[in-house]
């Protein structure tokens, strides 16, 4: 039923608008001044060394690669929850099927070091 | 055709008080919990604004409004410009699906203390915490300032890790009420809440939700003592205050998520049933500030071990746990 997304719209129509107002009060209510220095990034008083989008450690990507990998796995039980007291045991070794080659998967990650932080 | 108008102001008036009461709760929050803070270290908090600083929020509101909205030459200017919007509108867009008290009937006509009730409730309070996620990463990268775009990765990556946690003991849940609505879920515990159930659950989904408010234990995205102040460095006026009123909507819509889930939404004895709504959000609200309160900040792979070595394993064995206990019971 797609109307009962109606509500959701107005709602998101009302909330951003508001959030447009105060965003725009604040335009027209604070000062604007330039100077060279007030436009450079914080870097404790310094001047900024070196470019800011510099390297960062290659764990955060892999961590990212797991979330993409486990969340969509992860999807797949919501609808199994959903149907789960008609499906009985089926469902569930089914599933516990599914959930045991998950925990194959975090157990292999895990055995390979790429959850460690040193 | 008068009926479809009388339908539409109460609409429009709901959603009014729904939005204005959610930001003055998230506005009076944080004064609450500078005082209740200032408690817990001895200290008296704000009381200068107006009688026991109750006037501090607008106080800090005004001063928000008149501060100078700066943004640093070499930002990515449009991207910088929306983030915090991005931040705070998903956490007010959550509670749409939230029931806060029972249908009221009120000259023959029923009104659901619910902005929507959604048939994929739950998925879409998932889905719209996940692009939260993007406001924090594209506030700190696009600020160009390196503690900026360190504060945004680390915000990014816990963010999703403990996303995963914190859908994942909702599965139990789901299966328990066999429905994604959130009403359907409040329905369900008519008897009792699934906390005296799931108490697993609660404690993984409470723990996730902590993560995801980037909260004391789990402000790394923040932490001032290594960041400066992490992917909000840059912002100046009332885009810093709309990252900040997104931490504490969210806080509240956290609080609430949790007495849906596990504390039986608006049901209760004796009160009516919207005291009982708030009195367990703030209860969660409250543990919260406590938590702030009490607990040192965890190392990053700390962080990352509670929530991929311990959580996530102990949800999937849950979720096995509870099935099996379900089926054995029915049979």
């Amino acid at each position: 039923m797609l109307i009962n997304y109606l509500p959701i719209l107005i709602y998101m129509l009302i909330a951003v608008g508001l959030l447009g107002v105060i965003v725009l009060l604040s335009e027209l209510l604070g000062k604007k001044t330039h100077t060279v220095q007030k436009d450079i990034p914080y870097e404790c008083g310094m001047d900024p060394i070196g470019d800011a989008r510099s390297r960062y450690t290659v764990r955060f990507y892999i961590i990212a690669m797991f979330f993409i990998v486990f969340d969509i796995e992860a999807i797949f039980l919501y609808p199994w929850g959903v149907v789960f007291k008609p499906l009985g045991w089926f469902g569930l070794v089914e599933m516990g099927v599914f959930i045991a080659i998950l925990a194959v998967g975090l157990a292999y990650v895990w055995g390979k070091g790429a959850l460690e932080w040193e | 055709m008068t009926a479809w108008i009388t339908g539409c102001l109460i609409l429009l008036l709901k959603l009014g008080i729904v939005l204005v009461g959610l930001l003055l709760l998230a506005a009076y929050l944080v004064l609450a919990e500078r005082k209740l803070l200032a408690r817990l270290q001895i200290r008296l908090g704000p009381n200068r604004a107006g009688p026991l600083g109750l006037m501090q929020p607008l106080a800090d509101a005004v001063k928000l409004l008149t501060k100078e909205d700066l943004a640093p030459a070499k930002a990515d200017r449009l991207i910088f410009l929306l983030a915090p919007a991005v931040v705070a509108a998903t956490a007010l867009l959550i509670f749409a699906v939230v029931p806060f008290g029972q249908d009221w009937v009120i000259g023959g006509r029923r009104i659901p203390l619910v902005v929507a009730d959604l048939n994929v409730g739950l998925l879409y309070a998932l889905a719209l915490s996940s692009i939260g996620v993007y406001g924090v990463a594209l506030g700190g990268w696009s600020s160009n300032s390196k503690y900026a775009l360190l504060g945004g990765i680390r915000g990014a990556a816990q963010m999703i890790s403990y996303e995963l946690s914190l859908g994942l003991a909702l599965v139990p849940v789901v299966m328990l009420a066999g429905s994604f609505s959130l009403v359907e879920i409040v329905a369900a515990q008519s008897r009792y809440p699934f906390l005296l159930v799931q108490p697993l659950s609660f404690l993984i989904f409470f723990v996730s939700a902590v993560a995801e408010t980037k909260r004391i234990p789990f402000d790394l995205p923040e932490a001032e003592n290594e960041l400066v102040a992490g992917y909000h460095t840059e912002y100046s006026g009332m885009r810093f205050g709309l990252f900040f009123l997104g931490e504490y909507v969210t806080m509240v819509v956290m609080g609430s998520l949790v007495a849906v889930f596990f504390l039986g939404g608006w049901r209760g004895p004796w009160l009516p049933p919207l005291v009982w709504f708030f009195l367990k959000v703030l209860g969660v609200v409250f543990f919260m500030i406590w938590m702030r309160g009490t607990l040192p900040r965890l190392r990053y792979d700390q962080l990352m071990h509670l929530g991929w070595k311990l959580l996530v394993p102990l949800a999937l064995l849950n979720i096995v746990v509870t099935g099996a206990v379900l089926l054995l019971l029915r049979a």
